[in-house]
């Protein structure tokens, strides 16, 4: 699905642009009230992405600004989510692992419930529309996890840095 | 009797000695030959010996040992006597035989080589050495021999060079065992600890036969001792003649060290020790450094990490004794080494290494003394630093811009000079970029590395105001300073305000004119709204750092403009701003109060506005008194580490406070201020100004206050108090007026924080009053108040008759109130803290007094109050009975506490009816969780199981603190919570839906933590714990969502590639 990973050698982009990471959400008093229940909003699926690793720096995707709140469209009560990413430059070849982290991560942290598309920002890659139709094959992402190898960069991308 | 087997022994010494000799060499077989060897030595001496007592059998080791020691001591016997017995073995023709007999000698003498004369050691030299040449099963033997001689003290002068000659010469020491090559360092290590003028005389004849004998050595062992010998080689100024790259060679081979221990490794030899001794050889002199240099530059570019970090640290280690000759030439490649770890590295060590090389290297280079004539090479070098970051400062967006900056500055730390050559040039290329750049957040950038830059300049003193180096950009940097903290940007203003205070600690280097353009901008920044909290507590932060060094200006520009605020707000505006900007100025005055002169401003301005209120001059409500003691709170901690400010403050606020609640507590007083002054938070507010007003006073001074607060308690007498014309008395210990009983808060606040040595006059009476206070019924505030103030004279009062007294009085009071209907609750309390006060100092009453509480648990009445009072045993308090208020608090008494009382509460609740069960769960689970986490580690096998029932307890609080005491023991002790795998999984994943949202979150915080435990033992639960955890993750908060992902997350990654 992807070459390999970005280690030894050089960097495909050895200086990016460095984004500033947000805060904490903070926490309100309504979210420590037993009784209210808070819907999941932009902001909460921003936080589940937003410190994915980069596959090559020892960045997060947020820092790189991969990912974006404004680019990230939510409704709880109809169960969807849609994520814009944006690679870095636009012959980025770790779009597709980019793209797939991000998958990963909202399968392994949505409720079931809910329908996701995970696709690049328009116009921002040169090979935008295989990425987004590779990135919306079920079947596709399914074989791509039983990968050892990709599995193992993509739970790279998910884990907390140490 | 004795002496008649004396005789006998005396008759055929020689004949028993030889049997004894021939039964060790030939039973090779039948025993440890070590273990004959000492049997054989202690059997022969006493055989030999002419008079003496004879020695158990049981222990010929010892008796061996000992006897031989007395016998060569007395003259009776000599090794010769050994030898001859031996003999025939040491000249028979079988090599078995020979070694055999060999090393019994060897084993006498490593015995008693310290009685050995020098004529005999001669003799026994000469013979070991020519045994050298013997067969190879003979060796080990021999080697063991000279060992013992090498530890004699009659060695004679050159017997040390010959017998390290002939072993230089005959013995091919890497094809011996272990054990052996490890007694030929041995003996190198004795005669060069003791014999290193000798040795040194061999000039480097000695370094080359040592290289000799350790080229190839691969145990671990033997390298420690290796490595030892060459840094002595080296440390000692061994003559290395022109073996220096072969030495060298022979220890750099081993880097880096790769070595992983044995599992179960008896030696406990650690990788670390083997790489922290070699690095101490490698760093040890500056003739390695053409060698070495390459090296480390070769493995600082290999792929393996390990291998960075051993280089860089290595790189580190010897730039403590190169000088520039020895860097100069390697000058551009590690340059270019570690500019490429810092820019590329994902490891966040490797780029401190590399960073902590850098500073090193730029140490070292500033530190040589040059000759006239020679170039500088510390300007070369910063130059090549400057030339390869420059350009990256310019780019604020870009990934570079921290590296490069990093650095630069690590570069700037490591002298003066550096300092100056670094800041002279950035310095100028930061402020111009500054105004390139237009955006906030690059604006921002650039000014943190700005602020690093003149942090920097703090560590290095400048004796000349002209030298230093920052005055020729003060002018700018004051501009870019207002600049940034005039930006709409948060951030940007929170670094501008961090520079301000930078610059403002430089000594003499603020104009007046430029502190009170500071200052204007300070005030203003400390009134700004709501959503710029972070920047109104940064501007307060700074104000109090700048009035520290300049209380002159900030008492001329900025308490005026306070006081004026203050008076403006009381006297005029009645806006929905009002109350803020009262807070917000409060709080600006207690922030500023950072120097006793501005102390003596602004205290006084508190005071006066309290006093204003309650004059009835302005309405003022719960919160703002609150707030103005909050403020004086903070004077008061400010001023503690100035005698005369404490004290100032203590003598100026505390009559003024007390007038003020005593007036309140009149009871023809009826207005609504003086009601606020008496609420349980007002109270205890006050309460904490009067305690932190007293905590840091010398005992002294305190002695002088306590002689007219107590009398003002006990005896009305209100003389001390300002204007003190009250209607009424006051008299807070007598029946009827319950405003004045409210008010023995504040005699609790002054009297618990007093030094423990400050006599307290009518400590009797007041020990009574207090008790009798503690249970009067009606009003649990001054109850509660009367008992803690007991309770805290009694820690801090010497053991003795009184104290004795009290306790009986208090114990009397106890089980009365306990008796009696009305008082029950009072009584128990007054038992919870006093057990308190004891427990803190571990008076021998204290178990009496848990023993009753762990009584009450089952108390149908008190029971629940009673498990929760074991929290407050276990807890720190707030207010009383701390350290800070020099209470008697011993460190241990929570583990003490735990092991005197728990078997016990485990006993009581297995005993306890059903319905009080919980109770007693409920305060175990209160011990447990204060408790150091390693002192319940041990104790956990046994707790575990109550501790999961208490998992079952249908009561939250109990599960709630369950939970947070097993959290820890997770991560800590994950062998045995892994036996109890199955339960906790299921008790987990049931709390996890729980009713309450903190059982939830803690019990989803669990799960997470249950992933240390072996992945072996969780694979078999992975499916079915994911499967589980997909329901909390729609739970309807928030909080529990995000602990339910984070665990989820965890149980995704586990036993998966790349976790």
């Amino acid at each position: 699905m992807v070459g390999g990973g970005g280690s030894g050698g050089l960097l495909e982009n050895a200086n990016p642009l460095i984004y500033e990471r947000s805060g904490e959400r903070p926490v309100t008093p309504g979210e420590e009230d037993e009784q209210v229940p808070d819907s999941i909003d932009a902001r909460e699926i921003f936080d589940l992405i937003r410190s994915i690793n980069d596959p090559e720096h020892p960045l997060t995707l947020e820092e790189l600004n991969v990912v974006e709140q404004v680019r990230v469209q939510v409704s709880d009560p109809e169960s969807t989510v849609a994520v814009a990413f944006t690679p870095t430059i636009p012959h980025c070849s770790m779009a597709t692992l980019i793209g797939l982290s991000i998958k990963v991560k909202l399968l392994r942290s949505l409720p079931q419930r809910f329908k996701m598309d995970v696709h690049i920002t328009p116009g921002t890659h040169a090979s935008e529309h295989a990425v987004n139709k590779q990135l919306a094959d079920k079947e596709r992402v399914a074989a791509a996890l039983e990968n050892t190898h990709l599995l193992e960069v993509v739970n790279q991308c998910l884990s907390a840095r140490s | 009797m004795a002496a008649a087997a004396v005789m006998v022994e005396a008759a055929a010494p020689t004949g028993a000695l030889w049997g004894l000799v021939q039964d060790f060499v030939m039973g090779q077989q039948e025993s440890p030959a070590d273990q004959v060897a000492a049997g054989t030595a202690g059997s022969a001496a006493k055989l030999l010996q002419g008079s003496g007592r004879r020695e158990r059998p049981s222990h010929p080791r010892t008796a061996g040992r000992e006897l031989r020691g007395r016998d060569v001591k007395s003259g009776n016997y000599t090794v010769l006597k050994v030898v001859e017995a031996l003999g025939s073995s040491l000249e028979n023709p079988e090599p078995r035989t020979r070694a055999r007999g060999i090393q019994l000698l060897s084993q006498v003498l490593l015995q008693c080589h310290s009685l050995l004369l020098e004529k005999e050691v001669v003799h026994l030299i000469l013979f070991y050495e020519n045994r050298l040449k013997d067969h190879h099963l003979v060796i080990p033997s021999v080697l063991q021999g000279l060992r013992a001689l090498s530890l004699c003290v009659a060695l004679p002068p050159g017997l040390a060079v010959s017998v390290l000659k002939a072993i230089f010469q005959e013995v091919h020491v890497q094809s011996l065992l272990q054990v052996d090559r490890h007694t030929v360092f041995s003996i190198i290590t004795n005669f060069m600890q003791s014999r290193e003028e000798e040795l040194k005389d061999l000039g480097a004849d000695f370094t080359f036969g040592f290289i000799q004998v350790m080229d190839g050595e691969k145990d671990p062992r033997n390298l420690l001792v290796a490595f030892h010998i060459v840094h002595d080689l080296i440390s000692r100024d061994y003559s290395l003649g022109p073996f220096v790259e072969e030495l060298f060679e022979v220890t750099s081979c081993y880097f880096p060290i790769d070595f992983t221990p044995p599992p179960n490794d008896p030696y406990g030899i650690q990788r670390d020790d083997l790489i922290l001794s070699l690095r101490a050889v490698l760093a040890s002199t500056p003739r390695f450094a053409e060698f070495l240099l390459p090296l480390l530059i070769e493995k600082v570019d290999s792929e393996i990490l390990s291998a960075k970090l051993d280089s860089l640290q290595t790189l580190n280690a010897c730039c403590a004794v190169y000088g520039q000759k020895e860097l100069k030439d390697f000058l551009p490649s590690l340059w270019a080494s570690i500019r490429r770890e810092v820019f590329q590295t994902a490891s966040e060590r490797v780029e401190a290494e590399g960073l902590a090389a850098l500073h090193s290297l730029t140490a070292c280079l500033s530190r040589s003394v040059l000759r006239a004539d020679a170039e500088d090479l510390l300007n070369s070098f910063l130059s090549n630093i400057l030339q390869d970051c420059r350009h990256h400062l310019c780019e604020p967006d870009m990934k570079l811009v921290w590296p490069s900056a990093k650095l630069l500055q690590t570069a700037a730390g490591a002298s003066a000079r550096a300092c100056d050559h670094i800041t002279s040039n950035v310095l100028p290329l930061l402020l111009e970029q500054f105004h390139k750049h237009s955006q906030s957040n690059q604006r921002r950038t650039i000014l943190e590395m700005i602020l690093g830059f003149l942090k920097l300049q703090q560590k290095w003193s400048y004796e000349d105001k002209d030298e230093r180096p920052l005055s020729g950009f003060k002018d700018q940097l004051c501009s870019l300073v207002f600049m940034a903290i005039t930006d709409p940007s948060t951030q940007l203003q929170l670094v501008g305000i961090r520079t301000l205070t930078v610059l403002g600690a430089q000594p003499d280097l603020l104009s007046s004119g430029d502190l009170e353009l500071a200052i204007g901008h300070l005030y203003r920044l400390s009134f700004l709204e709501e959503d710029s909290q972070s920047c109104r507590m940064a501007a307060l932060e700074a104000s109090g750092a700048l009035a520290s060094f300049y209380p002159g200006a900030f008492s001329s520009y900025l308490l005026p403009k306070l006081a004026k605020e203050l008076q403006r707000d009381v006297t005029r505006e009645h806006g929905p701003n009002k109350c803020s900007r009262h807070l917000l100025c409060l709080q600006a005055l207690s922030a500023v109060s950072t120097h006793p002169s501005i102390v003596k401003e602004t205290l006084p301005l508190l005071l006066q506005h309290l006093w204003q209120a309650n004059k009835g001059n302005v309405v003022i409500g719960f919160n703002d008194i609150i707030a103005i003691c909050q403020s004086l709170q903070q004077v008061a901690e400010k001023c503690h580490r100035d005698p005369d400010s404490c004290w100032y403050f203590h003598e100026t606020a505390l009559p003024c406070l007390f007038a003020l609640a005593v007036q309140a507590s009149m009871p023809e007083d009826s207005s609504v201020l003086r009601k606020v002054l008496l609420e349980d938070e007002v109270l205890a507010a006050l309460a904490s100004v009067i305690s932190t007003a007293t905590i840091h006073l010398s005992s002294e001074l305190a002695a002088q206050s306590v002689t007219r607060i107590v009398p003002l308690f006990l005896d009305g007498n209100i003389s001390f108090l300002p204007e003190n014309s009250f209607p009424s008395r006051f008299q807070p210990f007598q029946d009827g007026c319950s405003r004045q009983r409210r008010l023995v808060v504040l005699l609790m606040a002054f009297v618990c924080s007093l030094p423990r040595n400050v006599e307290i006059p009518q400590l009797t009476q007041l020990m009574r009053e207090l008790l009798e206070l503690s249970c009067c019924p009606g009003c649990p505030f001054s109850s509660t108040a009367a008992a803690k103030c007991f309770a805290g004279l009694l820690n801090k009062h010497p053991a003795g008759q009184q104290l004795d007294e009290f306790l009986q009085l208090a114990v009397d009071t106890v089980e009365a109130g306990l008796g009696a209907g009305s008082s029950r609750s009072q009584a128990f309390t007054l038992l919870l803290w006093v057990t308190k006060a004891l427990v803190l100092r571990y008076h021998p009453l204290s178990s009496c007094l848990t023993a009753r509480l762990m009584g009450l648990l089952s108390d149908p009445e008190l029971g629940p109050a009673a498990a929760d009072g074991f929290s407050l045993l276990m807890s720190d308090c707030t207010d009383v009975l701390t350290r800070a208020c020099h209470a008697d608090v011993r460190i241990m008494f929570r583990q003490r506490f735990f092991t005197d009382n728990v078997p016990d509460l485990v006993q009581g609740f297995h005993a306890a009816p059903q319905d009080v069960k919980p109770n007693y769960l409920k305060g175990l689970s209160h011990v447990l969780n204060r408790l150091p986490k390693p002192v319940l580690l041990p104790e956990l096998p046994t707790l575990l199981s109550l501790l999961l029932e208490a998992l079952s307890c249908t009561d939250s609080v109990v599960q709630l603190s369950t939970l947070s005491c097993l959290q820890p023991l997770l991560l800590e002790a994950p062998q045995i919570m892994s036996l109890h795998i199955d339960t906790l999984v299921t008790k987990f994943l049931n709390l996890s839906s729980s009713p309450s949202m903190a059982v939830r979150i803690a019990a989803l915080q669990c799960m997470n933590a249950l992933t240390h435990l072996p992945t072996p033992v969780l694979l078999p639960y992975k499916p079915q714990v994911i499967r589980a955890l997909a329901k909390p993750l729609d739970d309807k908060k928030r909080l529990v969502r995000k602990e339910a992902v984070s665990a989820r997350g965890e149980w995704f990654l586990l036993g998966s590639p790349g976790s």
